[in-house]
């Protein structure tokens, strides 16, 4: 039973960025967009590392300012549907928003990677068998599959990491192993099989370094499906649970302000669009591949 | 070489059911029984253990997993997939009120999206590198990489609060003429026709401009072809089955949008009594649901790969 490599269409442009020399290229190979797309990335990354200590305002004190409060010198974004600042709430919710996102994913591609590798140096039933189990999981709609899950464990934070992780592994996995078969069955492996190396030398030293750059493009990618999912769960009520809040339940929690010009939603629902938009701009621009070159032109 | 063809679509389709049973088990698996003891989740702590006793022995959970599965399984074959843990009510009835409503929610949609992604796709084809195709392409990718509820939520706010052409919250439940009905149907309409169409757009573009590649568009434009005549002509009658594969695929979107958009709008579809269901832990309920979308979901992928393998007479030799 082959599963239709179509299913999940958005992998495709992942597989087909050639391998680039170096795996982080230098800044001053990266297009104009390329480097928005950095620089952006930068930013949210910072302020979701350092954003507890920044605050203009507490993220939970509701007692100075009014209801919905319209963009104002001391309220740059508005006041939320309890009157507390959006600045800081959005700033608080970056560490859910990446922090959650980024620890799944990297969870998701250590696994995918692990398990591709094995079963591209191990094959027959090993491989047979982990390639019908993933393709039955791949088959489920991504966020059929956080909502079972779910439903079943209920969403805890460390519960959402798992699920996110759960829900993108199998993605993973089939890039790496398609990746790792190929060269698994170049001469210079070959070589060193009959040198006597071992599986996990094989895998590490010989595999590993040749699929860095797609796994890279790959980890993007993967990265923002889980914001998406992720955001979407929270969306439903379902994520992350108040008095905490990732993006995705700030702009739930404020709907109310959409009839009234709504900052408080407009604002985190931004925060989203450009921390997503400008991980794909980085993808799309990474230097030295086929994407990046029919761009420059 | 017919009868080739149809043993593939037959062995696509029974790799289709295959699919859906294998799905089948997981989805048991992680709602039925991973989480524990449901009667004790429904009764909750300070049930007596007659109580509990009596419960587990009519929700069948004295029985070994496997045989649940049969048992869940073969009811949910037959179209009784059991009572809901909430309401007591059961799920084939609380189902058949709702999915009509989404179905038409997903067939507006789909007649609406369908020829506008495609006709929007081949221009962006017809003209690419112009203004046209990438600005297209640009408000493409980034309807893709945001997640569907904030393209909800931007359209409430443009149509419904800015221009007030649009009420922002439908029920189907209170519709007395036609013209109301299109009203409170147009906002999760729009909402979800833009996912719908950045998808497809960009697919159907993809797969015509794939096609221009190939050695007899060369030739063709060595003829002194228009480069309209060259598209439209030439390149695309040989898109037919990628672009037909790409409507099916971007269909699948529905799914994942169509959650969103009926708790956004309330409106009264399969997906929100499903997400409800969820909040509630309501789980025969949540299974039903999500093996209709799953189903769904296998049914369009299959249709996709079938549009392929008829499209494309390469495929038939594998």
């Amino acid at each position: 039973m082959s599963t239709p490599a179509a299913i999940e269409p958005e992998v495709a442009s992942a597989t087909s960025a050639a391998p680039a020399a170096r795996a982080v290229p230098r800044l001053s190979r990266w297009s104009r967009s390329g480097l928005l797309g950095l620089v952006v990335l930068a930013f949210w990354f910072f302020i979701a590392a350092a954003g507890p200590w920044l605050l203009p305002h507490s993220a939970t004190d509701m007692g100075a300012a009014g209801v919905f409060e319209a963009v104002s010198f001391t309220h740059p974004f508005g006041t939320d549907y309890l009157g507390r600042d959006m600045l800081s709430r959005i700033m608080d919710g970056a560490r859910y928003t990446i922090g959650v996102a980024l620890i799944a994913t990297l969870l998701a591609c250590a696994a995918g990677t692990l398990l591709g590798l094995l079963a591209a140096v191990n094959g027959g039933w090993f491989d047979a068998a982990l390639s019908r189990l993933l393709d039955t999981v791949v088959s489920i709609p991504s966020k059929m599959l956080a909502l079972v899950i779910v439903a079943a464990f209920g969403s805890s934070v460390t519960l959402l990491v798992a699920m996110a992780a759960i829900v993108y592994t199998p993605g993973c996995y089939r890039i790496i192993r398609s990746l790792a078969v190929n060269i698994n069955a170049m001469d210079y492996v070959t070589v060193a099989r009959t040198r006597g190396e071992g599986r996990a030398y094989i895998m590490v030293r010989e595999i590993l370094p040749n699929i860095t750059g797609p796994l890279l493009a790959d980890m993007g990618l993967r990265f923002v499906y889980v914001v998406r999912l992720l955001a979407s769960l929270s969306f439903l009520g379902l994520g992350i649970q108040p008095p905490a809040a990732d993006w995705g339940s700030l702009v739930r929690e404020n709907l109310g302000a959409l009839a009234m010009g709504g900052a408080s939603v407009i604002a985190p629902a931004l925060a989203i669009a450009t921390l997503t938009i400008a991980v794909n701009l980085v993808i799309d621009n990474l230097p030295g591949t086929a994407q990046a070159a029919r761009d420059d032109h | 070489m017919n009868l080739l063809l149809l043993r593939l679509i037959a062995g696509r389709l029974v790799m289709g059911l295959v699919s859906l049973l294998a799905v089948s088990v997981v989805v048991f698996t992680i709602t039925g029984l991973l989480p524990g003891d449901a009667a004790q989740e429904q009764l909750g702590q300070d049930a007596t253990p007659e109580a509990l006793a009596a419960l587990r022995q009519q929700m069948g959970l004295t029985q070994s997993g496997p045989e649940r599965y049969l048992q869940w399984l073969s009811g949910s074959v037959q179209g009784n997939p059991g009572k809901s843990t909430v309401s007591g009510a059961p799920v084939a009835d609380l189902i058949g009120s709702r999915l009509p409503n989404s179905l038409l929610l997903a067939g507006f949609t789909a007649a609406i999206s369908v020829p506008l992604a495609l006709v929007l796709g081949i221009l962006c084809a017809l003209w690419r590198g112009s203004w046209f195709d990438r600005a297209a392409s640009m408000g493409a990718v980034a309807v893709v990489s945001v997640p569907e509820f904030l393209v909800a939520t931007l359209a409430v706010l443009i149509f419904a609060v800015h221009l007030r052409w649009l009420p922002a919250l439908s029920s189907s439940a209170d519709v007395s003429s036609f013209g109301h009905m299109l009203k409170s149907f147009a906002m999760p309409v729009l909402s979800l026709a833009c996912v719908i169409v950045a998808q497809m757009m960009r697919m159907t573009r993809a797969a015509v401009i794939d096609q221009l590649r190939a050695a007899y568009i060369e030739m063709v434009k060595l003829k002194g072809a228009t480069p309209a005549r060259m598209v439209l002509a030439h390149a695309l009658p040989n898109a037919v089955g990628p672009i037909a594969n790409a409507v099916a695929l971007s269909l699948s979107y529905l799914l994942g949008g169509v959650i969103i958009v009926e708790v956004i709008f309330n409106y009264p579809g399969i997906a929100k009594l499903m997400v409800d269901a969820v909040a509630q832990r309501d789980m025969p309920l949540v299974q039903a649901c999500a093996m209709i979308f799953c189903a769904a979901y296998l049914i369009l992928v299959t249709v996709a790969d079938l549009c392929s393998i008829v499209a494309n007479p390469r495929l038939r030799h594998q």
